[in-house]
């Protein structure tokens, strides 16, 4: 029997505030254990929470990135279950009302080759709400200890329909989802700080049966590749149930990413009764039009129609279009420099960015904004060499130069003679001359017909004028004189 | 003169501290010489801190000296119910879950009564988390009620009730989840005001029932509850359900005011439980206001049966949540017999609370359910909303309600055995919680016994100025705010 999965992942991304999410304590990563805390974080008797209005502007924004509809009322309420790392014992979240319904997630499916476009579609989603992060349990021989620092600090849920099919529709989910988070400022989405989360709900079910199978929740997937991994092993894990004759059972899974193995945490039986209510601590928030408007204006464009448009307005090619759109910082300042150097010369620069800058970029292990080449810088550059000022191979060593010491183009090209200008016509007429009395075999091999034998003659000459000399010009002059010798 | 300071008024202190007649030292000093006298008796206080106070009293004296005093609370000892955060000081909720628990953090009301000048004065014993009707419920020991004392003071702000009457300070805040302010104020013969919900910030406060709870101020006079409430009243950017009103001047606002009112009489508070001799210190007074030609109405609250059931929905509910956060895992009492997380949980909570809390929790959590909210919360709720329309309703006809404020005047230690029997001390006042509204009980007199009598009356929301008004008419006509217990 032919079989088919269907997956769907919950995901949580912790938003970039400065305060946490009812109090005013600072939010962050890598602290010293539970200096992030005060009165509130640590649930102390007497303590109330008060919402961070910039957690609110951030699902909403994150809402209107997927095309959501935003709910008119933010309303808390309480989920109750008892665990260390929850100091309240109740999680403060949105239950029956969550801040966004609906929108969805473009992707795009690996292409044929790594250089041609893929499949792309949108998965649902189902819904996002707010709800604040737990602290972490620290497990050692005999005890175990709580850090409070991550407590409390903002986070959502996106959860979407189960309609993926593979592990490659989760892993492009997964991208394009962290992607529109960062695009939107909205998480920094480092799966190493847990910043983002993602856990896949998988079942299996022959192929034309729309009732879904029996679901297993895989936990602890914590990088994309490991949750491309892990959702390919459980489908294989599934099937191999199915077709020894067995049954599946539905439960909580444990995805270890290293061996590649997963292992049963929980069955069902141990569903929890969160006894849910509203929060009488906090009043609901109306969200008016005027709010979302507000809003709506800082929206960035998201990186896929970003693409489609860079595809059109440059006419670039998808090896190009598929790298700069990735990185918003990268994609603007592609733009930026193509604003500078000239529209028809998007190309060019986008050749740069795209091979040079981030290549040099990888090198050093810099970030894009510890870069010292400037978009204008790089117009420049662009310039020098549309103009023949610079020649090609000169002006990779400008290039690299210019990313060490930040100096304009022009400037290091005076200084290290790199100008095509150099070289006097008199000259390069005499290299080609001797390059041509000192190879007499290509002379008969030119003269016969073979084209390619003119390059015999090139190398000596660009030896000669130490690489300073116009190819074009190179050639012309080798053609002239081989013609003039009848 | 100087034996009595305890048992004067803020007013009148407020004025031997302006002409230097006594220091804030000397008071203080008296009030806790007479703590020391009686409190063995009356046991008042969970832990009280001389020399904190002392200190208070002596930098209140020197900002007198160098002109910088802070208005009427400058100097004045302040007792607060051991449910409100002092920095510094034991904060137990008179539970053995939080016993040895020192709060970091000052209440919003602490810091508002500090920056007014008033000296914080000892941790007043009440019912375990606040939850009951007589201070029996405090895992402490019973507080006795000083007109009597083999009689309860009310509850659950019974310590603050009794250490007022009994002169071991000179006012005090509570806290009304259901009466918990009004009711032992009317069985120790003091003023109590609930105040509408969210005048006052309940930042800093251990929750019982959240969306029930305010604090407020125990008082000899309603002129002095007015300052008690000038000085905490207004909205707190730290509590959400804090309301962003204009405060009046209490003080001064008490004073102007004059009727005539249009007074309610509640139809419904008036039936079977109501001891006679309440009923007919109540009636008294309405015919005291008929006579200064106030207009007395009778009204009818119809939804006034089902309050008891609501509320003890509503407020275990929220309970059951608020209280989970007292597992034994970062403060409070943790059993030495617990070998893992949820072995801390089980025999931390079943050691550090007491019966009616667990009581509590375990009801609310029932009502809470999968299945069962429905049934219980969300209609309660919705319950509520038509108590609440029965007040409003009332409201287009009549300025404020005049009821008792308990059925019963102040009954023995250990009599009310039955929990049930208990909750029905609270019929005339857990309504006004359930509508958010602000109420006051006022002395009104007493039983041939010499129990004092509380009337209440109920005022329209953020109304506190007009009721104080109301009280203080009716309190100038009448001298059982001067009468004291002998001790």
């Amino acid at each position: 029997m032919n079989y088919e999965a269907v997956i769907g992942l919950e995901v949580h991304v912790q938003i970039k505030t400065n305060s946490k999410v009812f109090t005013r304590v600072a939010a962050g990563y890598g602290q010293p254990e539970n200096t992030l805390t005060d009165p509130v974080v640590l649930a102390l008797p007497g303590t109330l929470p008060v919402m961070n209005k910039a957690a609110l502007d951030a699902i909403i924004k994150a809402g209107l990135l997927l095309g959501c509809e935003i709910a008119p009322v933010c309303k808390w309420d309480r989920k109750n279950y008892f665990y260390p790392d929850s100091p309240k014992n109740y999680q403060i979240s949105q239950y029956d009302q969550p801040m966004c319904l609906g929108g969805s997630v473009e992707i795009e499916l690996p292409g044929p080759a790594r250089n041609v476009m893929g499949e792309h579609k949108r998965i649902p989603l189902t819904r996002i709400h707010l709800e604040e992060d737990v602290g972490k349990l620290n497990h050692f021989a005999t005890e175990s200890l709580v850090d409070y620092n991550r407590a409390g600090t903002p986070l959502m849920e996106i959860v979407s329909d189960p309609t993926m099919h593979s592990a490659e529709e989760a892993f492009a989910y997964l991208t394009s989802l962290r992607a529109t988070m960062i695009y939107g400022g909205i998480s920094d989405c480092d799966m190493e700080k847990g910043q983002l989360r993602c856990d896949a709900n998988i079942s299996i079910r022959p192929v034309g049966e729309t009732k879904l199978g029996t679901k297993v929740e895989l936990k602890n997937l914590n990088s994309i590749s490991f949750v491309r991994d892990g959702i390919a092993h459980e489908i294989k894990r599934q099937l191999a149930v199915l077709e020894r004759g067995g049954t599946l059972v539905q439960e909580t899974r444990d995805y270890d990413g290293q061996t590649g193995t997963s292992q049963s945490l929980r069955s069902k039986e141990m569903a929890h009764d969160y006894r849910y209510f509203p929060d009488p601590d906090l009043m609901p928030v109306k969200v008016d039009e005027g709010w979302k408007d507000k809003l709506r204006a800082e929206c960035p464009e998201l990186s896929f129609p970003k693409q489609r448009r860079f595809a059109e307005a440059y006419a670039l090619p998808y090896t190009l279009t598929s790298v700069l759109v990735w990185d918003k910082a990268l994609a603007d300042y592609f733009e930026e420099a193509v604003k500078l150097a000239g529209s028809g010369k998007a190309q060019a620069v986008g050749n740069w960015v795209v091979n040079d800058l981030l290549r040099e970029l990888g090198t050093s292990h810099r970030a894009l904004s510890d870069s010292k080449i400037s978009p204008a810088h790089l117009a420049a550059l662009v310039q020098l060499v549309d103009s023949g000022t610079v020649l090609t191979n000169a002006a990779k060593e400008i290039f690299v130069e210019m990313f060490a010491t930040g100096e304009t183009p022009g400037v290091i090209a005076d200084r290290r003679g790199l100008r095509a200008t150099a070289t006097d016509a008199g000259e390069l007429e005499q290299w080609c001359r001797d390059s041509i009395a000192a190879n007499a075999k290509a002379v008969v091999e030119f003269k016969a017909g073979k084209d390619s034998a003119i390059n015999a003659f090139k190398g000596p000459v660009m030896k000669a004028a130490k690489g300073k000399a116009d190819p074009k010009l190179v050639d012309a002059t080798l053609r002239r004189l081989l013609a003039a010798m009848g | 003169m100087a034996a009595e300071l305890f048992f004067k008024s803020i007013a009148e202190l407020g004025a031997l501290l302006d002409t230097k007649t006594v220091s804030s030292a000397e008071l203080t000093q008296a009030v806790i010489a007479r703590t020391k006298a009686v409190e063995g008796r009356v046991k008042a206080f969970n832990s009280f801190d001389e020399a904190d106070a002392l200190a208070q009293a002596s930098a209140s004296d020197a900002r007198r000296a160098a002109g910088q005093a802070r208005g009427p609370l400058e100097g004045i000892p302040v007792g607060l119910k051991d449910v409100i955060s002092v920095a510094g000081q034991p904060l137990t909720a008179s539970s053995k879950m939080l016993a040895n628990f020192v709060s970091p953090y000052d209440a919003t009301v602490t810091t508002k009564l500090k920056g007014a000048g008033a000296v914080i004065w000892g941790r007043l014993n009440c019912d375990e988390f606040a939850m009951g009707s007589s201070t029996e419920n405090s895992a402490f020991g019973p507080t006795a009620n000083p007109w009597d004392l083999s009689r309860v003071p009310g509850g659950s702000s019974g310590g603050s009730s009794a250490a007022l009457a009994a002169g071991e300070t000179i006012a005090a805040l509570g806290s009304d989840t259901g009466g918990s302010i009004r009711q032992p104020a009317a069985l120790c013969g003091v003023v109590g005001l609930k105040p509408t919900y969210g005048l006052v910030s309940r930042y800093g406060l251990i929750a019982f029932a959240s969306s029930l709870d305010q604090i407020g101020p125990f008082a000899r006079t309603v002129e002095d509850a007015a300052i008690m409430l000038g000085a905490i009243a207004g909205h707190d950017p730290l509590d959400s359900t804090s309301f962003k009103a204009d405060i009046p001047d209490y003080r001064a606002e008490v004073k102007r005011r004059q009727g005539p009112w249009r007074l309610g009489i509640p139809k419904e508070y008036f039936g079977a439980g109501l001891d006679p001799e309440v009923n007919a210190a109540v009636e008294r007074a309405i015919a005291f206001y008929r006579a200064q030609g106030c207009e007395i109405k009778e009204v009818s609250l119809p939804h006034t049966q089902y309050c008891l059931d609501t509320y003890y929905i509503i407020a275990t509910a929220e309970a059951s949540s608020n209280l989970a956060r007292y597992d034994g895992i970062r403060y409070g009492h943790r059993s030495k017999d617990a070998k893992d997380a949820v072995d801390i949980y089980f025999k931390s909570r079943a050691e550090g609370f007491g019966a009616e809390v667990k009581r509590r929790i375990i009801l609310g959590t029932y009502v809470l359910s999968s299945g069962y909210y429905d049934a219980f919360y969300l209609r309660a709720q919705k319950v509520r909303t038509l108590i609440r329309q029965d007040f409003l309703n009332a409201y287009r006809e009549v300025d404020a309600l005049l009821t008792p404020t308990s059925p019963v005047p102040a009954f023995k230690l250990g009599e009310k055995s039955d929990p049930l029997a208990l909750y029905l001390c609270d019929i005339y006042t857990i309504g006004v919680n359930l509508a958010g509204l602000p109420a006051l009980s006022v002395p009104c007199g007493f039983t041939t016994g010499g129990l004092p009598i509380g009337l209440q009356l109920i005022g329209q929301p953020f109304a506190e100025a007009n009721l104080l008004a109301m009280a203080r008419a009716y309190e100038q006509a009448h001298d059982w705010h001067r009468q004291h217990p002998s001790l």
